[in-house]
Formats: structure tokens, C-alpha cells, sequence
């Protein structure tokens, strides 16, 4: 008995633990990206690998979300289930800077233009639609509000899924030339919802019965 | 024949470009002094980088001496070190900082280019004898890269028609061919198709003898008033302002002169997207992003860039608009 309290006790800390890891790896990073782009180490014009280097840190924010499911539930390890909140409000930070980046850097706040580049480019609009996603998944994780929503938070939060999709193929349409990284991404992404599948039917299962 | 001229709009916006630039020149001799304080300030800076650890010692450039070019104030120059630390050389990574970070054990000297095919009088050139004896001059262009991002340069060189015509073209000699340099013990990206960005090497570019022999293209040997640095296409690069960027084939080995249309990188990469002509056009669109607007790379941080409007032929449609008359530039890209 004391030594599954004890057990208990130890897996708590170790979620905090990890909690903490994952607000200093999502943020370390941007701090670090602040100082290279003043220093000129992202070369003359860092205005594209901004907005790749804050893509791909969303996609791999995405994917690390998605794991963390089927760890707790491989390792009885309920607590790691804590992770999931603070990795998906980064990950939407993570979005929204690199919204933004393309927004303000790349198109200079040029409304016309952007309007026309939503609508006509369509890994613009895959990316758009993914942060939109993001977007309510985020405003949604406030605890009053998952408490008002109850099942339908679920219903609403299974749209993770098809968000990971839609980041795998903007950035598959996304790059210039090189297909290979993209595919690394798509592979991954695929490994990881096919584990989950049985949460996915259950979660299709939920929206057809509602 | 039927001589089309172009849509009056196109001339109108030429007139707001500044071709100036390259009309009148003074010659003017640079000192050693600009290369060696360059790469003392290279130095110190490199010591006073926290990151700078794994930061490679700058390829030394040398002074050249040129007929300088006259500055126009519409073409505000795009600052030196941005010149050179944001460049797409694929042969050194797709990342555009890995050519300046990867190309500086590149070795440029000795270098020699061969120019064959449909000419007379074939050879191979020193190109580092070249330099001295060519009568280099500086020309002021602005580069617009089909990524939508433009800057300008001070290039020094020379013009390539000038320098075909000493090989004596024949009559059949209908296209130019250029190759890019082809060591993969030299250049990553040729080793690993991964860090090459998939691209089929050694890179190949090609323009039409019209566009060749037009006084407007150059090959260019340095930029700044010194040789270029490896990762801006040393010792011996193209630059042809009116198209994009990926057309100033860098490093090159090779100049043939054929009579059928040559095959380029790019348009063999990915035909729907990049054409063989690559005229800088506002109102083709690439697939992915508009052409109609561009960001100007310019003195300042990251938000004094300003996007501004592309011109037709990047500018230069009064000098090279008639090249094309007649063509559909819709289906032509």
C-alpha cells in the first residue's frame, strides 16, 4: 500500500517535471531564434527561415502532442496525460507566430494580397485551415469552458487529427524542391494516427451519433 | 513581317525604372585597403559570436579594377553582407545560409572555362587572366529572384555577347548552354540529393543568342568592388537582369553554343513551374505565390523590408521587351 503512494508520489513529480521540460523546450527555442535573427545568423534576409524554422517547430509540436496518448496508456502512466494542454497551446503559439511571420514579414500586412494568396494558393489555405482549427482548440482549453462543453469538447478536440494532416500536406505542397523531408513528416504522422486508430473510430463514432 | 509592339502599360512602367544606371561610368581604382579591413572586421566579429564556433574562415576576395558604374538613386544598393550570407546555391544546401557557411573551401583558382559547340574558334579560357585583361566594368542591377525577393547589386564583369564573339559563333548557333562546375567531393550537394534540394547536377542553365548577345547580360567575376565570394558563383557567374535570379547560372565551367533549345535545372525539375525563359513577369503568377509584388531587401532589420511592386522585365522592358514580341509570355514563362 505505502509503496504504491510512494509510486504515486513519484509519477506526479515526474509529470511536473516534464511539464516544466515542455515550456522550456517550446520556448528556448523562440528565445534562441530572437538572438539569431538580431545577429544576422539567419543571413541578409531571415524572413523565410523564420517562418520555416517557426513551421516546422509547429509540425513537430503536432507530433509530439499526438504521442503523448499512447505513451500514458503503454506505460499506465495516467499523469503524462498532463502534457497534453501545455503541448497544444504551444503548438498553437508555435502556429501563430508563424501565421503571423508570413502575415507581416513575407506579405507586409498587404491585405489585398494576402486575401488573394488565401484563396488562390492552396497550401495557403490547408495552413490557414489548420491554425483556424488550432485556434478553437486553444480558446477551448480554458477549464471553465471545457467544463460547459463537456462531450462535445471531446468531439471538438478530435479535430487534432485532421489538423496534423492538414500541417503534413501544406508543408508537402509548401516546399520548392525536395520531397524527401515532407515524406519523413507524412510517414510519421501516419505511424502515430495509426496507432491511435482505436481513439479515432471512437471519436468518428461520437460525431455520427451526435 | 508582323512586328507586334508591347501593351502601352509595359512601356509606362518602364519609364519608372531606373536604366540610367549603366549609361555613363568613371572609372574608378580600388585600393587593397576595402578587402584586408573587410576581413579583419570578418574576424572580429567572428570572435565576438556567441554561435561562431563552427563558422568558417571567409574565402579571402581580391580588389578589382573596373570602369564603376554611375549610382541611381532609385536603386538603393542591398548592403554587402546581405549580398552575401542570403543565397540559393543548392550545390551547398538548400538553406539560405548554407552557401556561406559551406562554400568557403570552395577552390576558384586555378579556374578555367571552356566555350564550344557551334563556334569557329573553340577554347578554354584562364578565367583568373581573364579578369586582368577583359576591361571589367561595374554594373548596377537589380536581381529579382523568382522566390519574390529582390536586392541590388554592384556587380563587376563583363558583357557576355562581347565575349562570345571572340569565339566566333557560327550561323548555327542558335541558343547558349552553361554548366555549373560538377565535384561532389567539393560540393555537398551534388553528394547527397537530400542536401541538393533533388536537383538533377551538374546545374545547367541556357538563353536564347538573342538574349546572349543583348548588352544587358554579363558574366559577372565580382560584386562590391572585389571577386566574388564562392557562395555568389566564383570565380565566374551570369547575371541577366531582366529574368529571375535562377537563371545566373554560378560557378561555370562550360559555355556551348548549340542549335536546339537546351535543357535547364529548374524547368527539368519542375516544368509547370519554372520555364525556360524565366522573363521576371508581374502578371504570371508562380503556383505557389504571387509574382505581382516583390520584398526588397534592403538596409535595415527584419521589418524594414517592404514589399513593392514588381515591374515587367524587372525593369528593363524598354531595353528588352522587343526580344519577345510576338511571344505569348503567358505561355512562355
Amino acid at each position: 500500500m505505502a509503496g504504491s503512494v510512494k509510486k504515486t508520489a513519484w509519477r506526479k513529480r515526474l509529470a511536473i517535471a516534464l511539464q516544466i521540460c515542455v515550456h522550456i523546450g517550446a520556448l528556448l527555442p523562440l528565445l534562441w531564434l530572437f538572438v539569431a535573427v538580431n545577429d544576422g545568423r539567419l543571413g541578409g534576409d531571415p524572413v523565410k527561415e523564420l517562418i520555416h524554422y517557426l513551421g516546422m517547430g509547429t509540425l513537430r509540436l503536432l507530433l509530439l502532442t499526438l504521442l503523448v496518448s499512447p505513451f500514458a496508456r503503454a506505460l499506465h502512466f495516467g499523469q503524462l496525460n498532463r502534457l497534453r494542454r501545455p503541448l497544444g497551446l504551444w503548438c498553437f503559439t508555435w502556429a501563430t507566430l508563424h501565421f503571423s511571420a508570413w502575415l507581416a514579414l513575407d506579405l507586409g500586412l498587404d491585405w489585398s494580397l494576402i486575401g488573394t494568396e488565401l484563396v488562390k494558393r492552396t497550401y495557403i489555405l490547408l495552413g490557414f485551415s489548420a491554425w483556424l482549427i488550432l485556434f478553437a482548440l486553444a480558446i477551448t482549453s480554458l477549464p471553465a469552458l471545457m467544463r460547459r462543453m463537456r462531450k462535445n469538447w471531446k468531439k471538438l478536440h478530435g479535430l487534432l487529427y485532421p489538423v496534423v494532416l492538414l500541417a503534413c500536406w501544406h508543408f508537402w505542397w509548401s516546399v520548392k524542391s525536395g520531397w524527401i523531408e515532407p515524406a519523413i513528416y507524412f510517414a510519421i504522422a501516419l505511424v502515430l494516427l495509426v496507432w491511435r486508430r482505436d481513439s479515432i473510430s471512437r471519436w468518428f463514432a461520437s460525431l455520427r451519433s451526435s | 513581317m508582323l512586328i507586334k509592339s508591347p501593351p502601352p502599360k509595359l512601356l509606362t512602367e518602364a519609364h519608372a525604372t531606373p536604366e540610367s544606371a549603366y549609361v555613363s561610368r568613371r572609372t574608378l581604382i580600388k585600393g587593397v585597403g576595402a578587402g584586408i579591413g573587410g576581413l579583419l572586421l570578418a574576424r572580429n566579429a567572428q570572435a565576438l559570436d556567441l554561435f561562431g564556433a563552427d563558422k568558417p574562415q571567409a574565402a579571402p576576395r581580391k580588389p578589382l579594377d573596373f570602369a564603376a558604374d554611375k549610382p541611381a538613386p532609385e536603386l538603393a544598393l542591398t548592403p554587402e553582407a546581405k549580398v552575401t550570407t542570403h543565397n540559393n546555391f543548392y550545390e551547398f544546401g538548400t538553406g539560405k545560409t548554407d552557401p556561406a557557411e559551406h562554400s568557403q573551401q570552395l577552390k576558384t583558382e586555378p579556374w578555367t572555362l571552356t566555350v564550344e559547340g557551334e563556334v569557329e574558334k573553340p577554347g578554354t579560357v584562364d578565367v583568373w587572366k581573364l579578369m586582368g585583361e577583359i576591361g571589367l566594368e561595374e554594373r548596377i542591377y537589380r536581381m529579382r529572384c523568382v522566390e519574390a525577393w529582390s536586392m541590388v547589386i554592384p556587380w563587376v564583369g563583363f558583357e557576355l555577347g562581347k565575349f562570345l564573339k571572340r569565339f566566333a559563333p557560327t550561323s548555327r548557333a542558335k541558343y547558349v548552354a552553361f554548366e555549373t562546375l560538377y565535384d561532389p567531393e567539393q560540393m555537398p550537394g551534388q553528394r547527397n540529393r537530400y542536401v541538393g534540394g533533388g536537383v538533377d547536377y551538374p546545374y545547367v542553365e541556357g538563353l536564347r543568342m538573342d538574349e546572349a548577345m543583348h548588352p544587358l547580360s554579363i558574366l559577372s567575376v565580382g560584386l562590391y568592388g572585389k571577386t566574388l565570394p564562392p557562395q555568389n558563383g566564383a570565380p565566374i557567374r551570369l547575371v541577366v537582369p531582366w529574368k529571375y535570379g535562377f537563371k545566373g547560372i554560378k560557378s561555370i565551367v562550360k559555355i556551348k553554343l548549340v542549335e536546339h533549345m537546351p535543357p535547364t535545372s529548374w524547368n527539368k525539375l519542375a516544368p509547370q513551374e519554372y520555364g525556360f525563359f524565366a522573363n521576371v513577369n508581374p502578371a504570371v503568377d508562380h503556383p505557389r505565390w504571387s509574382q505581382a509584388s516583390e520584398r526588397f531587401i534592403g538596409p535595415g532589420g527584419l521589418f524594414s523590408v517592404k514589399r513593392q511592386p514588381t515591374l515587367p522585365f524587372n525593369g528593363y522592358a524598354e531595353e528588352v521587351a522587343s526580344l519577345y514580341s510576338g511571344m505569348d509570355l503567358k505561355k512562355f514563362y
